[in-house]
């Protein structure tokens, strides 16, 4: 039976972490608001450009001149995992859900004996799966210092990805991210970028005939590349708002398990409380009627 | 109406413009055009430069670096990778780009190196113009 005196600290220290947990999941809210502003702005520009880009691909792609973006090196021997994740934890299972769809991926490719390279954004998702797949890191790219994921940045992830692929290190590449639905849920999502695949893009593109400047085929090369930088972007800013509503829902959840924790000991407290004024009476009592 | 056409000025990190314009001027990266209504419908690439928009309420310019524009007869569409409102680019915003330009190009293997200098050398005149 803890004495009161400890009960009392007890839930002065749950009511603290309350607090906290509160401010975060505020803090939460309100910077979920700016990724999800910060993903719709983004959308025009993927949306017209996966339409071009899928257009030029439908109407190039056939030819043997097709570029090795598109293409693929002909062979699909060497697998690189791009996983993407947050630089923070206490989001839930955010982290811990990409995370272990890129090891069941990592896993199922080298059952089929495939070789598996991975390169981690974010230095929540490379301690998640540094003890299992550790020796087939390749890279690292830490955001850490990144206040507000920009263009440049996913500019930057994509140029590592494509000099790797140019020094024929990697045969495909498929990048690991959480697609935000709404504040409870976010679908863990693997998406492959390398040889690019355009699914459902078609359409619009490739019913208008254009005339191209310079040739297609320099526009395709040109673009392909871009569209590598355009997906990581995708993902990135689809993967902060993940993060964002996912560490909302898991902070509310923290503060409203303080609350019922609070109420438990409050109610605990008052009960030992009780317990010591009647124990004093029957002292009193007891006392009295000895004389 | 017959003669304006919808103009859309996007770049990743948001939509710049979206209006009705009678007339586009693009630097593309054969040389510049100008894009009226009833074009024929073209795709190309865009070098570093300025976007003159035409519209009833007046002209306006934009700074684009790497991009490309899709135009048809009733619209056209820059998608550019790093833009900026023309009365509010300084030349400190294209530093960065024609700095990381400068280094790509000395990096650049022989197939690109025409390319990555080309890129370089239109920034400097890009930069050269807003003085």
């Amino acid at each position: 039976m803890p004495s009161l005196k400890d009960l009392k600290n007890r839930i002065q220290s749950v009511k603290n972490t309350r607090k906290i947990t509160k401010a975060m999941q505020m803090v939460a809210a309100a910077k979920l608001r700016r990724a999800q502003d910060a993903a719709e702005a983004s959308r025009p520009y993927t949306e017209r450009f996966n339409a071009v880009l899928g257009g030029l691909a439908a109407s190039v792609g056939g030819s043997d001149s097709a570029p090795k973006l598109l293409s693929g090196t002909g062979s699909d021997q060497t697998h690189l995992l791009v996983v993407l994740t947050a630089e923070r934890g206490l989001c839930g299972g955010f982290n811990a859900n990409i995370a272990k769809l890129a090891r069941v991926k990592a896993a199922e490719l080298s059952a089929a004996g495939k070789t598996v390279k991975i390169l981690t954004v974010g230095k929540k998702g490379r301690d998640a799966i540094k003890r299992d797949l550790g020796d087939l890191f390749i890279g690292h790219v830490d955001l850490t210092e990144v206040k507000r994921v920009g263009y440049d940045n996913a500019q930057d992830i994509a140029r590592d990805i494509l000099d790797r692929f140019d020094a024929a290190e990697f045969d495909v590449a498929t990048i690991f991210y959480a697609k935000f639905v709404n504040v409870v849920t976010q679908i863990p999502t693997a998406q492959q970028i390398i040889p690019a695949s355009f699914e459902g893009a078609e359409a619009d593109g490739a019913s208008t005939l254009y005339d191209y400047e310079p040739s297609e085929e320099a526009i395709l090369a040109d673009l392909l590349p871009r569209g590598v930088a355009t997906q990581i972007f995708a993902a990135l800013l689809e993967n902060g708002a993940s993060e964002q509503g996912a560490r909302m829902s898991a902070m509310d959840n923290a503060t409203r398990n303080a609350g019922d924790m609070i109420d438990k000991l409050t109610i605990e407290y008052n009960r030992s409380r009780q317990a010591v004024i009647t124990n004093e009476l029957i002292e009193i009592i007891s006392g009295a009627e000895a004389l | 109406m017959a003669n304006m056409m919808q103009f859309d000025l996007v770049s990743p990190e948001r939509s710049l413009a979206s209006l009705q314009v009678t007339a586009v001027q693009i630097p593309g990266a054969d040389g510049d055009m100008t894009a009226m209504p009833g074009h024929a419908a073209t795709l190309t690439s865009l070098r570093p430069g300025v976007v003159k928009v035409q519209s009833p309420e007046g002209e306006k310019a934009f700074v684009v670096t790497r991009g490309f524009a899709e135009i048809s007869a009733e619209s056209v569409s820059l998608i550019a990778e790093h833009a900026h409102v023309g009365s509010e680019v300084t030349k400190a915003d294209l530093e960065d780009v024609l700095v990381a330009a400068r280094t790509a190009a000395e990096n650049a293997g022989a197939e690109d190196k025409d390319a990555a200098e080309k890129f370089v050398a239109d920034m400097v005149d890009l930069l050269d113009a807003m003085d």
